[in-house]
Protein backbone atom coordinates (compact mmCIF):
# COMPACT_ATOMS: atom_id res chain seq x y z
CA UNK A 1 0.00 0.00 0.00
CA UNK A 2 1.36 3.37 -0.93
CA UNK A 3 0.70 6.14 1.53
CA UNK A 4 0.82 9.71 0.24
CA UNK A 5 3.08 11.77 2.46
CA UNK A 6 1.27 14.56 4.17
CA UNK A 7 2.68 17.43 6.10
CA UNK A 8 0.92 16.44 9.25
CA UNK A 9 2.14 12.92 10.00
CA UNK A 10 5.67 12.78 8.64
CA UNK A 11 8.49 11.84 10.97
CA UNK A 12 11.81 13.44 10.10
CA UNK A 13 15.06 12.02 11.42
CA UNK A 14 18.21 14.13 11.30
CA UNK A 15 21.33 11.97 11.28
CA UNK A 16 22.02 8.73 9.44
CA UNK A 17 24.28 6.98 11.95
CA UNK A 18 23.49 4.03 14.20
CA UNK A 19 20.77 5.83 16.16
CA UNK A 20 18.97 7.21 13.11
CA UNK A 21 19.11 3.95 11.17
CA UNK A 22 18.00 1.91 14.16
CA UNK A 23 15.20 4.38 14.84
CA UNK A 24 13.57 4.09 11.41
CA UNK A 25 13.68 0.30 11.64
CA UNK A 26 12.32 0.35 15.19
CA UNK A 27 9.59 2.76 14.12
CA UNK A 28 8.34 0.36 11.45
CA UNK A 29 8.60 -2.56 13.85
CA UNK A 30 6.53 -0.54 16.32
CA UNK A 31 3.84 -0.33 13.68
CA UNK A 32 4.17 3.23 12.43
CA UNK A 33 3.04 3.24 8.81
CA UNK A 34 3.18 6.93 8.00
CA UNK A 35 5.89 8.72 6.05
CA UNK A 36 9.42 8.75 7.41
CA UNK A 37 12.32 10.76 6.06
CA UNK A 38 15.88 10.13 7.20
CA UNK A 39 18.28 12.96 6.39
CA UNK A 40 21.99 12.20 6.75
CA UNK A 41 24.93 14.47 6.01
CA UNK A 42 27.25 11.64 5.02
CA UNK A 43 26.85 10.07 1.58
CA UNK A 44 25.75 6.45 1.22
CA UNK A 45 23.67 4.13 3.32
CA UNK A 46 23.86 4.19 7.13
CA UNK A 47 26.75 2.06 8.35
CA UNK A 48 28.12 0.66 11.58
CA UNK A 49 31.07 2.57 13.03
CA UNK A 50 32.72 0.01 15.36
CA UNK A 51 34.31 -1.93 12.46
CA UNK A 52 35.90 1.27 11.14
CA UNK A 53 38.80 0.97 13.56
CA UNK A 54 38.99 -2.80 13.14
CA UNK A 55 37.83 -4.86 10.15
CA UNK A 56 37.41 -1.93 7.76
CA UNK A 57 40.76 -0.33 8.59
CA UNK A 58 42.52 -3.66 8.21
CA UNK A 59 40.82 -4.24 4.84
CA UNK A 60 38.89 -7.33 6.00
CA UNK A 61 35.53 -5.64 5.47
CA UNK A 62 34.19 -3.56 2.60
CA UNK A 63 32.00 -0.48 2.99
CA UNK A 64 28.99 -2.63 2.00
CA UNK A 65 29.80 -5.06 4.80
CA UNK A 66 29.27 -2.21 7.25
CA UNK A 67 25.69 -1.38 6.26
CA UNK A 68 23.43 -1.43 9.32
CA UNK A 69 20.55 -2.65 7.17
CA UNK A 70 20.68 -3.72 3.53
CA UNK A 71 19.88 -0.87 1.11
CA UNK A 72 16.73 -2.65 -0.07
CA UNK A 73 15.24 -2.39 3.41
CA UNK A 74 14.71 1.36 3.12
CA UNK A 75 12.76 1.01 -0.07
CA UNK A 76 10.80 -2.01 1.12
CA UNK A 77 9.84 -0.14 4.27
CA UNK A 78 8.97 3.06 2.46
CA UNK A 79 11.67 5.09 4.16
CA UNK A 80 12.61 8.24 2.31
CA UNK A 81 16.39 8.23 2.66
CA UNK A 82 18.15 11.51 1.92
CA UNK A 83 21.86 11.05 2.46
CA UNK A 84 24.58 13.47 1.49
CA UNK A 85 22.10 16.09 2.63
CA UNK A 86 22.49 18.61 5.43
CA UNK A 87 19.81 20.07 7.61
CA UNK A 88 20.67 23.71 8.15
CA UNK A 89 17.89 24.83 10.47
CA UNK A 90 14.89 23.75 12.48
CA UNK A 91 11.78 25.91 12.66
CA UNK A 92 9.95 24.60 15.70
CA UNK A 93 7.05 26.99 15.34
CA UNK A 94 6.30 26.03 11.75
CA UNK A 95 7.42 22.44 12.46
CA UNK A 96 9.74 22.01 9.57
CA UNK A 97 13.44 21.53 8.93
CA UNK A 98 15.34 23.39 6.25
CA UNK A 99 17.76 21.47 4.01
CA UNK A 100 20.95 22.91 2.53
CA UNK A 101 19.26 23.38 -0.86
CA UNK A 102 16.44 25.34 0.75
CA UNK A 103 13.84 22.58 0.70
CA UNK A 104 11.59 22.45 3.76
CA UNK A 105 10.37 19.21 5.27
CA UNK A 106 7.40 19.42 7.60
CA UNK A 107 7.24 17.08 10.54
CA UNK A 108 4.83 15.80 13.11
CA UNK A 109 7.80 14.49 15.09
CA UNK A 110 11.42 15.42 14.63
CA UNK A 111 14.13 13.06 15.86
CA UNK A 112 17.63 14.45 16.28
CA UNK A 113 20.21 11.71 15.87
CA UNK A 114 23.08 13.99 15.02
CA UNK A 115 25.83 12.09 16.82
CA UNK A 116 29.15 13.81 17.04
CA UNK A 117 32.42 14.59 15.34
CA UNK A 118 36.01 13.78 16.21
CA UNK A 119 37.55 16.40 18.48
CA UNK A 120 40.23 18.24 16.52
CA UNK A 121 43.67 18.91 17.87
CA UNK A 122 44.20 22.65 17.58
CA UNK A 123 47.70 23.08 16.18
CA UNK A 124 48.83 25.39 13.37
CA UNK A 125 49.11 23.64 10.01
CA UNK A 126 47.58 20.41 11.26
CA UNK A 127 44.26 20.65 9.44
CA UNK A 128 46.07 21.02 6.11
CA UNK A 129 48.45 18.10 6.65
CA UNK A 130 47.49 15.20 4.36
CA UNK A 131 48.89 12.52 6.69
CA UNK A 132 47.04 13.58 9.85
CA UNK A 133 43.90 11.55 10.40
CA UNK A 134 40.88 11.32 12.64
CA UNK A 135 38.60 8.33 12.90
CA UNK A 136 34.88 8.83 12.87
CA UNK A 137 33.62 8.21 9.35
CA UNK A 138 34.12 5.85 6.43
CA UNK A 139 35.74 8.72 4.57
CA UNK A 140 38.22 9.24 7.43
CA UNK A 141 39.32 5.62 7.23
CA UNK A 142 39.33 5.51 3.43
CA UNK A 143 41.70 8.48 3.50
CA UNK A 144 44.20 6.80 5.81
CA UNK A 145 44.08 3.16 4.78
CA UNK A 146 46.62 3.44 1.98
CA UNK A 147 49.18 4.64 4.52
CA UNK A 148 48.83 1.43 6.52
CA UNK A 149 51.78 -0.38 4.98
CA UNK A 150 54.44 -2.47 6.75
CA UNK A 151 57.24 -0.34 8.13
CA UNK A 152 55.34 2.95 8.09
CA UNK A 153 55.72 4.93 11.31
CA UNK A 154 52.42 5.77 12.99
CA UNK A 155 52.12 8.22 15.87
CA UNK A 156 48.83 7.95 17.75
CA UNK A 157 47.85 11.00 19.78
CA UNK A 158 45.52 9.85 22.55
CA UNK A 159 45.43 6.57 24.46
CA UNK A 160 41.68 6.02 24.43
CA UNK A 161 39.80 3.15 22.81
CA UNK A 162 39.98 4.55 19.28
CA UNK A 163 43.72 5.17 19.50
CA UNK A 164 44.44 1.76 20.98
CA UNK A 165 42.24 -0.09 18.48
CA UNK A 166 44.00 1.64 15.61
CA UNK A 167 47.36 0.85 17.20
CA UNK A 168 46.39 -2.83 17.34
CA UNK A 169 45.37 -2.97 13.68
CA UNK A 170 48.52 -1.08 12.69
CA UNK A 171 50.76 -3.54 14.53
CA UNK A 172 48.98 -6.44 12.88
CA UNK A 173 49.66 -4.85 9.49
CA UNK A 174 53.31 -4.31 10.47
CA UNK A 175 53.53 -0.59 11.17
CA UNK A 176 55.87 0.91 13.69
CA UNK A 177 53.55 2.40 16.32
CA UNK A 178 53.98 4.96 19.10
CA UNK A 179 51.03 5.92 21.32
CA UNK A 180 51.26 9.31 23.03
CA UNK A 181 49.03 9.82 26.06
CA UNK A 182 49.09 13.02 28.11
CA UNK A 183 47.66 11.44 31.28
CA UNK A 184 49.64 9.05 33.48
CA UNK A 185 47.88 6.00 31.98
CA UNK A 186 45.91 4.94 28.91
CA UNK A 187 42.10 4.67 29.14
CA UNK A 188 42.34 6.84 32.25
CA UNK A 189 38.84 8.27 31.92
CA UNK A 190 37.03 5.00 31.44
CA UNK A 191 38.69 2.33 33.48
CA UNK A 192 40.63 1.39 36.62
CA UNK A 193 44.43 1.67 36.87
CA UNK A 194 44.78 -2.12 36.81
CA UNK A 195 42.93 -2.34 33.50
CA UNK A 196 45.02 0.49 32.06
CA UNK A 197 48.18 -1.34 33.14
CA UNK A 198 46.90 -4.50 31.47
CA UNK A 199 46.38 -2.71 28.16
CA UNK A 200 49.76 -1.02 28.39
CA UNK A 201 51.39 -4.42 28.90
CA UNK A 202 49.52 -6.05 26.03
CA UNK A 203 50.37 -3.26 23.61
CA UNK A 204 54.00 -3.32 24.71
CA UNK A 205 54.10 -7.08 24.18
CA UNK A 206 52.71 -6.51 20.70
CA UNK A 207 55.50 -4.06 19.96
CA UNK A 208 53.77 -0.71 20.47
CA UNK A 209 55.82 2.03 22.09
CA UNK A 210 53.37 3.34 24.71
CA UNK A 211 54.28 6.71 26.20
CA UNK A 212 52.16 8.00 29.06
CA UNK A 213 52.57 11.36 30.83
CA UNK A 214 53.60 12.64 27.45
CA UNK A 215 52.37 16.04 26.32
CA UNK A 216 52.42 16.81 22.62
CA UNK A 217 53.65 20.38 22.19
CA UNK A 218 53.79 20.70 18.40
CA UNK A 219 54.53 19.20 15.04
CA UNK A 220 57.35 19.43 12.54
CA UNK A 221 56.23 19.67 8.93
CA UNK A 222 57.80 18.52 5.68
CA UNK A 223 57.91 20.86 2.69
CA UNK A 224 54.66 19.41 1.28
CA UNK A 225 52.80 20.34 4.46
CA UNK A 226 52.62 16.83 5.88
CA UNK A 227 53.70 16.10 9.43
CA UNK A 228 57.23 14.72 9.68
CA UNK A 229 57.48 14.46 13.44
CA UNK A 230 55.55 14.98 16.65
CA UNK A 231 57.26 17.21 19.19
CA UNK A 232 56.99 16.36 22.87
CA UNK A 233 57.29 18.46 26.00
CA UNK A 234 60.43 16.53 26.91
CA UNK A 235 62.05 17.97 23.79
CA UNK A 236 62.00 14.61 22.06
CA UNK A 237 60.71 14.25 18.49
CA UNK A 238 58.80 11.20 17.27
CA UNK A 239 59.34 10.79 13.52
CA UNK A 240 56.12 9.80 11.82
CA UNK A 241 54.80 8.91 8.38
CA UNK A 242 51.26 9.33 9.59
CA UNK A 243 49.47 10.61 12.65
CA UNK A 244 46.17 9.44 14.10
CA UNK A 245 44.48 11.80 16.51
CA UNK A 246 42.01 10.11 18.86
CA UNK A 247 41.13 12.60 21.56
CA UNK A 248 37.42 12.18 21.89
CA UNK A 249 34.12 13.19 20.41
CA UNK A 250 32.28 16.50 20.29
CA UNK A 251 28.51 16.04 20.21
CA UNK A 252 26.75 17.73 17.31
CA UNK A 253 24.29 19.91 19.18
CA UNK A 254 24.42 23.12 17.14
CA UNK A 255 21.12 22.56 15.32
CA UNK A 256 19.36 21.94 18.60
CA UNK A 257 20.96 24.99 20.19
CA UNK A 258 20.00 27.22 17.29
CA UNK A 259 16.46 25.93 17.61
CA UNK A 260 16.44 27.02 21.25
CA UNK A 261 16.48 23.55 22.78
CA UNK A 262 18.32 22.95 26.04
CA UNK A 263 21.84 21.63 25.59
CA UNK A 264 24.10 20.58 28.44
CA UNK A 265 26.95 18.39 27.18
CA UNK A 266 24.38 16.96 24.77
CA UNK A 267 20.79 17.64 23.83
CA UNK A 268 18.79 17.42 27.04
CA UNK A 269 16.15 14.67 26.92
CA UNK A 270 14.02 12.80 29.44
CA UNK A 271 13.87 9.02 29.89
CA UNK A 272 11.53 8.79 26.87
CA UNK A 273 14.04 10.65 24.65
CA UNK A 274 11.83 13.77 24.57
CA UNK A 275 13.26 17.26 24.56
CA UNK A 276 11.33 20.08 26.15
CA UNK A 277 9.46 20.43 22.83
CA UNK A 278 6.94 17.57 22.68
CA UNK A 279 7.39 17.32 18.89
CA UNK A 280 11.17 16.95 19.08
CA UNK A 281 13.11 13.93 20.35
CA UNK A 282 16.83 13.22 20.43
CA UNK A 283 18.72 9.91 20.52
CA UNK A 284 22.23 8.49 20.58
CA UNK A 285 25.66 10.01 21.17
CA UNK A 286 24.31 13.58 21.01
CA UNK A 287 21.96 13.28 23.99
CA UNK A 288 22.29 14.09 27.65
CA UNK A 289 19.82 11.76 29.35
CA UNK A 290 18.80 10.95 32.92
CA UNK A 291 20.88 8.20 34.49
CA UNK A 292 18.51 7.42 37.29
CA UNK A 293 21.04 7.89 40.06
CA UNK A 294 20.71 10.97 42.26
CA UNK A 295 18.84 12.66 39.43
CA UNK A 296 22.05 12.93 37.43
CA UNK A 297 22.51 13.04 33.67
CA UNK A 298 25.02 11.46 31.37
CA UNK A 299 26.00 11.30 27.74
CA UNK A 300 27.11 7.95 26.33
CA UNK A 301 29.06 7.25 23.18
CA UNK A 302 28.10 3.70 22.36
CA UNK A 303 26.20 1.58 19.88
CA UNK A 304 24.01 -0.15 22.49
CA UNK A 305 22.95 3.26 23.84
CA UNK A 306 22.10 4.49 20.34
CA UNK A 307 20.07 1.35 19.62
CA UNK A 308 18.27 1.42 22.93
CA UNK A 309 17.37 5.08 22.61
CA UNK A 310 16.18 4.39 19.05
CA UNK A 311 13.75 1.80 20.42
CA UNK A 312 12.66 4.06 23.25
CA UNK A 313 12.02 6.96 20.86
CA UNK A 314 10.10 4.71 18.45
CA UNK A 315 7.87 3.69 21.33
CA UNK A 316 7.39 7.32 22.38
CA UNK A 317 6.44 8.42 18.88
CA UNK A 318 3.98 5.56 18.47
CA UNK A 319 2.33 6.39 21.76
CA UNK A 320 3.46 3.55 24.02
CA UNK A 321 5.88 5.13 26.44
CA UNK A 322 8.72 2.84 27.54
CA UNK A 323 11.38 4.49 29.66
CA UNK A 324 15.08 4.02 29.03
CA UNK A 325 16.26 1.61 31.68
CA UNK A 326 18.98 -0.35 29.92
CA UNK A 327 22.30 -0.81 31.66
CA UNK A 328 25.05 0.59 29.46
CA UNK A 329 27.46 -1.85 27.95
CA UNK A 330 30.38 -1.55 25.63
CA UNK A 331 32.97 -3.65 23.85
CA UNK A 332 36.41 -3.22 22.37
CA UNK A 333 38.56 -5.63 20.34
CA UNK A 334 42.32 -5.26 20.25
CA UNK A 335 44.54 -8.10 18.97
CA UNK A 336 43.09 -11.27 20.51
CA UNK A 337 41.79 -9.29 23.50
CA UNK A 338 38.04 -8.91 23.70
CA UNK A 339 36.85 -6.47 26.33
CA UNK A 340 33.21 -6.40 27.39
CA UNK A 341 32.11 -3.80 29.87
CA UNK A 342 28.82 -3.59 31.75
CA UNK A 343 27.58 -0.73 33.90
CA UNK A 344 29.38 2.56 34.45
CA UNK A 345 32.44 2.47 36.63
CA UNK A 346 32.32 6.13 37.66
CA UNK A 347 32.11 6.72 41.38
CA UNK A 348 33.35 3.34 42.60
CA UNK A 349 35.12 2.95 45.92
CA UNK A 350 36.66 -0.48 45.38
CA UNK A 351 38.04 -2.47 42.45
CA UNK A 352 38.21 -6.24 42.70
CA UNK A 353 40.29 -8.13 40.17
CA UNK A 354 39.28 -11.69 39.38
CA UNK A 355 42.31 -13.46 37.93
CA UNK A 356 45.42 -11.47 37.16
CA UNK A 357 46.16 -8.48 34.95
CA UNK A 358 49.91 -9.03 35.16
CA UNK A 359 50.18 -12.13 32.98
CA UNK A 360 47.96 -13.72 30.37
CA UNK A 361 45.03 -12.08 28.63
CA UNK A 362 41.91 -12.95 30.58
CA UNK A 363 40.56 -11.44 33.79
CA UNK A 364 37.67 -9.41 35.14
CA UNK A 365 37.62 -6.14 37.07
CA UNK A 366 34.59 -5.49 39.26
CA UNK A 367 33.72 -1.99 40.40
CA UNK A 368 31.99 -1.81 43.76
CA UNK A 369 30.38 1.03 45.61
CA UNK A 370 29.25 0.56 49.20
CA UNK A 371 29.79 -3.17 48.66
CA UNK A 372 27.45 -3.42 45.68
CA UNK A 373 28.60 -4.49 42.21
CA UNK A 374 28.13 -1.48 39.94
CA UNK A 375 30.17 -2.25 36.85
CA UNK A 376 32.62 -4.75 35.41
CA UNK A 377 35.28 -4.90 32.72
CA UNK A 378 35.60 -8.47 31.50
CA UNK A 379 38.49 -9.47 29.27
CA UNK A 380 38.26 -12.61 27.16
CA UNK A 381 35.62 -14.39 29.17
CA UNK A 382 32.14 -14.14 27.67
CA UNK A 383 30.99 -16.53 30.39
CA UNK A 384 32.09 -14.17 33.16
CA UNK A 385 30.65 -11.23 31.22
CA UNK A 386 27.31 -12.94 31.25
CA UNK A 387 27.40 -13.40 34.98
CA UNK A 388 28.79 -9.88 35.48
CA UNK A 389 25.87 -8.38 33.57
CA UNK A 390 23.48 -10.14 35.91
CA UNK A 391 25.42 -9.10 39.01
CA UNK A 392 25.43 -5.47 37.86
CA UNK A 393 21.75 -5.55 36.94
CA UNK A 394 20.94 -6.92 40.38
CA UNK A 395 23.26 -4.46 42.14
CA UNK A 396 24.40 -7.59 43.92
CA UNK A 397 26.15 -7.42 47.25
CA UNK A 398 29.05 -9.84 46.88
CA UNK A 399 32.03 -10.23 49.16
CA UNK A 400 35.23 -9.25 47.34
CA UNK A 401 36.83 -12.57 48.39
CA UNK A 402 34.09 -14.44 46.57
CA UNK A 403 34.56 -12.40 43.39
CA UNK A 404 38.30 -13.06 43.53
CA UNK A 405 37.96 -16.80 44.09
CA UNK A 406 38.52 -18.40 40.68
CA UNK A 407 37.42 -21.77 42.02
CA UNK A 408 33.88 -20.41 42.44
CA UNK A 409 32.04 -19.83 39.13
CA UNK A 410 30.54 -16.35 39.08
CA UNK A 411 27.21 -17.91 38.24
CA UNK A 412 27.06 -19.29 41.77
CA UNK A 413 27.20 -15.76 43.18
CA UNK A 414 23.96 -14.72 41.51
CA UNK B 1 18.82 -17.22 -2.49
CA UNK B 2 18.51 -19.10 0.78
CA UNK B 3 15.30 -18.51 2.69
CA UNK B 4 14.94 -18.44 6.46
CA UNK B 5 11.69 -19.14 8.27
CA UNK B 6 11.45 -17.28 11.57
CA UNK B 7 8.83 -18.61 13.97
CA UNK B 8 7.64 -16.10 16.52
CA UNK B 9 6.75 -17.09 20.06
CA UNK B 10 3.04 -16.91 19.15
CA UNK B 11 3.57 -19.37 16.30
CA UNK B 12 3.36 -16.92 13.39
CA UNK B 13 5.89 -17.51 10.69
CA UNK B 14 7.85 -14.92 8.80
CA UNK B 15 9.83 -15.98 5.78
CA UNK B 16 12.87 -13.96 4.76
CA UNK B 17 15.08 -14.10 1.68
CA UNK B 18 18.78 -13.80 2.29
CA UNK B 19 21.83 -13.68 0.14
CA UNK B 20 24.42 -16.46 0.03
CA UNK B 21 27.01 -15.84 2.70
CA UNK B 22 24.71 -13.70 4.83
CA UNK B 23 24.05 -14.76 8.39
CA UNK B 24 20.63 -15.66 9.77
CA UNK B 25 20.97 -12.52 11.91
CA UNK B 26 21.42 -10.37 8.80
CA UNK B 27 18.36 -11.98 7.24
CA UNK B 28 16.45 -10.98 10.38
CA UNK B 29 17.62 -7.38 10.58
CA UNK B 30 17.08 -6.90 6.83
CA UNK B 31 13.48 -7.97 7.20
CA UNK B 32 12.71 -6.32 10.54
CA UNK B 33 12.06 -9.62 12.27
CA UNK B 34 10.93 -8.74 15.81
CA UNK B 35 12.88 -10.34 18.64
CA UNK B 36 16.25 -10.46 16.90
CA UNK B 37 17.90 -7.44 18.48
CA UNK B 38 21.45 -7.99 17.25
CA UNK B 39 22.82 -5.21 19.38
CA UNK B 40 26.49 -5.71 18.50
CA UNK B 41 25.82 -6.16 14.79
CA UNK B 42 27.18 -9.68 14.58
CA UNK B 43 30.47 -9.39 16.44
CA UNK B 44 29.70 -12.15 18.94
CA UNK B 45 29.62 -9.67 21.79
CA UNK B 46 26.04 -9.28 22.97
CA UNK B 47 23.94 -12.48 22.78
CA UNK B 48 20.81 -10.66 21.61
CA UNK B 49 20.31 -12.70 18.43
CA UNK B 50 19.60 -15.97 20.22
CA UNK B 51 17.38 -18.46 18.36
CA UNK B 52 16.30 -22.05 18.86
CA UNK B 53 17.05 -23.94 15.65
CA UNK B 54 14.23 -26.23 14.58
CA UNK B 55 15.07 -29.84 15.37
CA UNK B 56 15.10 -31.00 11.76
CA UNK B 57 17.79 -28.45 10.90
CA UNK B 58 20.07 -28.90 13.89
CA UNK B 59 22.17 -31.59 12.24
CA UNK B 60 22.84 -29.38 9.23
CA UNK B 61 24.79 -26.81 11.24
CA UNK B 62 28.47 -26.77 12.17
CA UNK B 63 29.22 -26.99 15.87
CA UNK B 64 29.22 -23.94 18.14
CA UNK B 65 32.56 -22.28 18.77
CA UNK B 66 33.82 -21.92 22.31
CA UNK B 67 33.06 -18.18 22.29
CA UNK B 68 29.53 -18.79 21.08
CA UNK B 69 29.13 -21.46 23.73
CA UNK B 70 30.14 -18.97 26.43
CA UNK B 71 28.01 -16.14 25.04
CA UNK B 72 24.98 -18.40 25.04
CA UNK B 73 25.06 -18.19 28.81
CA UNK B 74 24.20 -14.50 28.42
CA UNK B 75 20.90 -14.94 26.62
CA UNK B 76 17.66 -13.58 27.99
CA UNK B 77 16.07 -17.00 27.76
CA UNK B 78 17.57 -20.21 29.13
CA UNK B 79 19.50 -21.84 26.26
CA UNK B 80 18.96 -25.45 25.15
CA UNK B 81 20.84 -27.85 22.88
CA UNK B 82 19.04 -26.16 19.99
CA UNK B 83 20.28 -22.68 20.93
CA UNK B 84 22.46 -20.67 18.58
CA UNK B 85 23.47 -17.07 18.18
CA UNK B 86 22.15 -16.58 14.71
CA UNK B 87 24.94 -14.17 13.73
CA UNK B 88 27.07 -17.33 13.70
CA UNK B 89 24.92 -19.23 11.19
CA UNK B 90 26.11 -18.49 7.68
CA UNK B 91 23.58 -19.23 4.98
CA UNK B 92 24.17 -21.16 1.79
CA UNK B 93 22.05 -23.32 -0.50
CA UNK B 94 22.24 -26.27 1.91
CA UNK B 95 20.39 -24.24 4.55
CA UNK B 96 17.62 -23.02 2.22
CA UNK B 97 14.41 -23.06 4.22
CA UNK B 98 16.05 -23.31 7.66
CA UNK B 99 13.51 -22.84 10.46
CA UNK B 100 14.46 -20.97 13.63
CA UNK B 101 12.34 -20.12 16.66
CA UNK B 102 12.56 -16.71 18.33
CA UNK B 103 12.76 -16.63 22.12
CA UNK B 104 9.87 -14.96 23.97
CA UNK B 105 11.94 -12.71 26.17
CA UNK B 106 14.45 -11.29 23.69
CA UNK B 107 13.60 -7.67 23.11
Amino acid sequence: MHIEPTATDRIVVVGGGQAGADFVAALRMAGHQGPVTLVGAEPGYPYARPPLSKAYLSGKATAEDLYIRPPAMYEQQGIDLRTGTRVTAIDRTARHVVLADGERLSYAHLVLATGGRARRLPAPGLDAAPNVHYLRTLADVAAMRHRFVPGARLAVVGGGYVGLEVAAVARQVGLDVTVLEALPRVLARVTAPQVSAFYQRVHTEEGVDIRVDTAVTGFAFASDGSVAAVELKSGERIDADLVLVGIGLVPDTELAEQAGLAVDNGIVVDEYCRTEDPAVLAIGDCTSHPCGEHGGRRRLESVPNASEQARVAAATVTGSLQPYTAIPWFWSDQYDVKLQTTGLSTGYDEVVIRGTTETGRSFAAFYLKDGLVRAADVVCSPRDFTAARKLVAARARVAPEALRDLSVPLKQLL
Amino acid sequence: MPRVVFVRPDGTKQEADASDGASVMQAATANLVPGIVAECGGELSCATCHVFVDEQWLGALPARSEDEEEMLEATSEEPTDASRLCCQITLDASLDGIVVHIPKTQK
